[in-house]
């Protein structure tokens, strides 16, 4: 069957199901076997019907390079059935099911990385299995790698492979940090597997998928036209395969959100550059990917000082997701997408409080900024740090300590080491801005002042206020990348001697923008006019 | 040539291979050559401090220390805090980097006379790096060319930590190469015009169309 991009590959596709998988030939036998299981059932050894069906189905679709039909069960009748049938606990093992679809490798690694997904989702996994989904994505990327695999997969599913695997590996730090509460086991089996889940090793992985699929080389070359991938959403309508090429794009943002949690922005945001985010790609095809880029690429600018483009970024996707998160409330993404909204939301309050420029900021999101934050907002103008302090632990990501610890020292839980150090280095940031709120408001009052008259309206002496003036023209203004110097400061000044000059900020009306728009309005209507036909 | 292997720069292993700890050794000893032929490379820098993070026992504190010190000289940059960033916060607690962060610290909040006084009485930190002094110095000369049009002989001083006549022979070279002039016989300096002291050099974005925009017109007005 034919993958029509129109329909819901679409930018606009919610992602969701609808009750009218009921209807779907996976389930045509019936509900019997979706009553919830008696208590003692054997999921492990026993596989229902339907969901013998279900990878019969699955693994014809993927033979047949069906996408929309991939898309359907993997979004759809999977969470149907895990909800059904698995709500707390495991779908069959991967031998119970693998003679029904010729026992293909490559099916197998797919169910398999499916199987440990709702594990994690629904469950608390052992180390075993932690270990166990390690090996599966080595397996798996391994194959994708160097395998030749010849399949299409919906984009979904392949961004939840690269963010999965990430996840886990995040978890797995989180997890070998406290070490109280381990038992002589666990201790004994952390020791032997320094490989597993090794930083090193998930940062070569995601590098290997960038550099086989040459993800940098295509994103380029579309530039000139030479090709296309973002066109067709990094589909291959000419028989190939997307698996390669779309695992290293999304590979990329993954790059971009490992180094965050690892605290090291610069490299994040420099791994990002082949994606221009105010450009369409293929990141836009997947919310979650497009809600992952921008939260990790706005909240890397906040702490690099880049107050202007943490803003910009966040106002785009937040006004995104108010548009369109209607659309998405029956997907399994859900909860996750309003979670996030809600910490870009405290991201925003915290770039505003330090850089105030409201005309960036979309009437919607503002609207609903204020709601959530107009009065923490003006705390944190005040320099409240506990505010900055109580938003910036709820929004920041979870950040990682990622190398093994010394299992011969005493035992201690470090899992909070690494969010600790990001938050106090971000408070010391805070405090050095402490009097940049007063001098803008007081700025704002006057086109000339002396030095004296603000220092004593300031309550300091001269030389303070002096040292005030030029901190806040240091900390508002940028260096770029090519040395120039960028300034974000809604009110500027200059000083000359003992006075203060601010600058004249009324902003001019764009008169250039209304007549061209206007001028191309008219020109529409005037082309309709001759279309119509008197009779 | 067949054969013949291409030396391949740390720039390049950086840009290549930047997760193998094997190249630990080479980004330390670059560290040194930076400092020795005062160059400075962030990435390198960061690439080295990340692989410290996976295995810290490696963590040399006197190649860290050097790093830092070239950090601050990059100023007005913020690669001082993306180095701290990735330092285990214990170790930001002991010497020398308590004492560096002190210095960033005084730096990033302008606080120049305290930062001097207490560079002073750091000298064995800061004098291994060459061209710390000059670095500094041309960070202040910024934040106040940001700032002032004409700013007081004695804060330029505070700032640059230079008085009497070596401060007449600075401002004297800055007279005659870099447009500086001085007014109120030699008691007030008078720093070139920029877009941040001259506010009304800015170009205002506000009233300038993109071209593209125009060009939608061309179909209409042709």
């Amino acid at each position: 069957m034919a993958y029509d991009a129109g329909g819901y590959g679409g930018r606009d596709y919610g992602g969701g199901y609808d009750d009218s998988y009921d209807d779907r030939p996976e389930f045509r036998d019936g509900f019997r076997d979706l009553q919830p299981p008696e208590p003692g059932f054997d999921s492990a050894n026993y596989v229902p019907d339907v969901v013998k069906t279900f990878v019969v189905y699955m693994y014809r679709h993927i033979r047949e390079k069906n996408v929309y039909e991939i898309h359907q069960m993997y979004e759809g009748s999977f969470q149907k059935l895990s909800e059904r049938l698995f709500k707390q606990s495991n779908w069959p093992a991967v031998e119970m099911i693998a003679p029904y679809v010729d026992n293909d490798h490559v099916f197998c690694l797919l169910y398999k990385e499916m199987w440990f997904r709702h594990l994690y989702a629904r469950l608390q996994p052992t180390i075993e299995q932690r270990c166990d989904s390690w090996d599966n994505y080595c397996n798996l990327f391994q194959v994708i790698l160097h395998g030749n695999v010849n399949m299409q997969l919906p984009n979904q599913w392949l961004w939840d492979m690269v963010d999965e695997f990430i996840y886990q590996f995040q978890s797995f730090c989180q997890y070998r940090a406290k070490l109280k509460q381990k038992t002589d086991h666990e201790l004994a089996f952390l020791r032997q597997i320094d490989e597993v889940w090794n930083v090193v090793g998930v940062l070569n992985y995601l590098q290997a998928l960038i550099e086989k699929s040459m993800i940098l080389q295509i994103l380029d070359e579309e530039k000139d036209g030479n090709l296309t991938f973002t066109a067709t959403d990094g589909y291959d309508y000419h028989g190939g395969t997307n698996v390669l090429k779309v695992l290293g794009y999304f590979s990329i943002v993954g790059l971009l959100r490992v180094h965050c949690l690892l605290g090291d922005y610069q490299s994040g945001l420099h791994a990002l550059l082949p994606i221009d985010i105010n450009q369409p790609g293929v990141f836009n095809t997947v919310i979650g990917c497009q809600i992952t880029t921008i939260y990790y690429y706005g909240f890397a600018n906040l702490m690099l000082r880049r107050y202007l483009d943490a803003i910009k970024s966040f106002n785009q996707v937040l006004l995104y997701i108010f548009k369109t998160k209607q659309y998405h409330q029956r997907s399994s993404q859900y909860d996750q997408i309003l979670k996030k909204n809600e910490q870009m939301y405290a991201l925003l309050a915290i770039s505003l409080s330090l850089c105030p420029h409201p005309k960036l900021v979309d009437e919607n999101v503002n609207n609903q900024l204020r709601e959530k934050y107009a009065e923490k907002m003006l705390r944190m103008q005040h320099s409240d740090e506990a505010m900055f302090d109580e938003l910036f632990s709820y929004a920041c990501p979870k950040f990682i300590t990622p190398a093994p610890p010394n299992y011969d020292e005493p035992l201690v839980n470090f899992n909070q080491d690494a969010y600790r150090l990001q938050l106090k280095l971000f408070l010391s940031e805070v405090r050095q801005q402490q009097l940049l709120s007063s001098i803008r408001s007081f700025l704002k009052l006057y086109t000339t002042i002396s030095i004296a008259k603000l220092a004593s309206f300031m309550d300091v002496d001269e030389p303070t206020l002096r040292v005030a003036l030029l901190t806040y023209k240091h900390k508002t203004h940028v260096i770029n990348n090519d040395g120039s110097v960028l300034s974000n400061a809604d009110v500027d000044f200059y000083v000359d001697d003992d006075m203060v000059h601010i600058a004249d900020t009324k902003t001019t009306k764009r008169f250039g923008d209304y007549f061209i728009r206007h001028i191309s309005k008219f020109d529409e209507i005037i082309n309709d006019l001759d279309r119509v036909q008197l009779e | 040539m067949p054969g013949a292997q291409v030396p391949i720069t740390i720039e390049q292993l950086v840009a290549l291979n930047p997760y193998n700890p094997d190249i630990l050794p080479d980004l330390e000893n670059y560290v040194e050559e930076q400092v020795v032929t005062q160059t400075y490379s962030l990435d390198a820098n960061l690439c080295l401090l990340r692989l410290y993070q996976f295995q810290p026992a490696r963590l040399d504190v006197r190649i860290v220390a050097r790093m830092l010190v070239k950090a601050l000289m990059a100023l007005p940059a913020t690669d001082f805090n993306l180095c701290m960033f990735l330092i285990p916060e214990r170790l930001q607690m002991e010497e020398p980097f308590l004492t560096l962060a002190t210095l960033a610290h005084f730096l990033e909040t302008a606080h120049f006379r305290e930062f001097w006084d207490e560079a002073n009485r750091n000298r064995d930190i800061l004098e291994v790096v060459p061209g710390f002094e000059q670095a500094i110095q041309g960070y202040a000369i910024h934040v106040l060319s940001i700032t002032y049009q004409r700013l007081p002989r004695s804060i330029l001083a505070e700032a640059i930590n230079v008085e009497g006549l070596s401060l007449d022979k600075f401002l004297e070279y800055q007279v005659n190469n870099n447009g500086w002039t001085l007014e109120k016989g030699g008691q007030l300096v008078v720093l070139p015009a920029n877009e941040d002291n001259h506010p009304v050099l800015r170009k205002s974005s506000a009233d300038s169309i993109p071209l593209e925009h125009v060009a939608r017109l061309f179909p209409v007005l042709g």
